[in-house]
């Protein structure tokens, strides 16, 4: 194996370390603690809203006028009808397939 | 072990494993064209398996941009691991040593959100519902890394086929999962315009730090509010 090559995998080993330690970190940190403040408590609760939303507006925003129409209806129809996240990306793949398609 | 409850997590996670299959392919033609070998592609899916991130690291790394530079963006991206495993903690503290090690290295998004779900609702978290969950989303993952890997040439324009809506759209959904939590809206709407702002102001992937930071730092300020649910803390269980 060529060095350069090798360095690759040692990259590919330090990212798969360095992603563990954080699936890891949070579990030990908390449980060294005695009690959880309830600031704290309300801190993680607000994780997955606050975090799963920074990877769905800048695509709204960013991603182009098909994409953002497309997740606008998805949500809109899914809220409304209360669907399933599986029956929600058809319906955005379906919208983005039509705007690409058959209007443009 | 029970069988019942691993395959109950398989039924679970069959859905999602459908929905990431197209990132996993992904994942693996867009490593290719970035310089990796099939065989590279295949190994950062089966040992990092954090798709976000693992698209930052060839995206950089095929940019030549300084390895302890896409190391750090990789700990950046998944840094929401953290808050994770710190939120799931009370519901995995009966696992044994080695099931705790096999279970956070499987803590995917989708694994966290379910595991919440679960929890909050009451039901068991037993270690083999979890491993159910998390084992038909892991080898369809590395399984689809491979083929898309292979196959790079045929996905040609991702866009073309609808590829770039999917993973919004998908997060988007498990957002909306989160409606009944308490201060939902000032939440969303805070991290999506510090997201926004981050996105246009730093860039990439710096954007999911400071969105989510904001939002949790305003849900630590706000006042606590008064139908609080009785603290569920770790200690409680012990």
């Amino acid at each position: 194996m060529d060095p350069q090559h090798l360095n690759l995998i040692y990259l590919i080993i330090a990212a798969a370390v360095a992603t563990f330690l954080t699936r890891v970190g949070g579990y030990i940190l908390i449980t060294q603690m005695k009690q959880i403040p309830p600031r704290l408590e309300a801190a993680l609760n607000a994780v997955p809203a606050a975090v799963l939303t920074t990877l769905v507006a800048p695509a709204f925003v960013y991603g182009g006028l098909d994409v953002t129409i497309a997740m606008f209806v998805a949500f809109a129809i899914a809220l409304g009808l209360n669907l399933s996240t599986l029956r929600m990306l058809v319906i955005g793949w379906v919208v983005v397939m039509l705007i690409r398609h058959v209007v443009m | 072990m029970t069988k019942d409850e691993f395959w109950e997590g398989v039924r679970g996670g069959f859905p999602i494993m459908l929905a990431a299959s197209p990132f996993g392919a992904l994942f693996g033609a867009l490593a290719v064209d970035n310089g990796f070998t099939i065989a590279d592609a295949v190994f950062m899916s089966a040992t990092v398996y954090a798709g976000a991130s693992q698209m930052v690291g060839i995206e950089l790394f095929g940019n030549h941009v300084q390895p302890w530079l896409v190391v750090l963006s990789v700990f950046a991206v998944n840094f929401r691991h953290v808050l994770y495993s710190a939120s799931i903690a009370k519901y995995v503290r009966h696992f044994t040593f080695g099931q705790k090690f096999l279970a956070f290295f499987l803590l995917v998004d989708p694994q966290y959100a379910e595991t919440e779900k679960r929890g909050e609702r009451g039901l068991p978290i037993s270690f083999s519902w979890y491993l159910g969950f998390g084992l038909v989303i892991y080898i369809p993952w590395i399984i689809n890394t491979l083929v898309g890997a292979i196959f790079g040439q045929m996905i040609g324009d991702p866009k073309a086929i609808g590829l770039d809506v999917l993973l919004p759209v998908y997060f988007m959904g498990l957002v909306m999962g989160f409606r009944k939590r308490d201060r939902f809206l000032p939440i969303v709407t805070v991290s999506a315009l510090a997201s926004v702002a981050g996105m246009h102001f730093v860039g990439s992937p710096w954007h999911v730090s400071i969105g989510a930071l904001a939002g949790i730092v305003l849900a630590a300020c706000l006042p606590p509010s008064g139908t609080a649910a009785a603290p569920t803390g770790v200690e409680k269980e012990a």
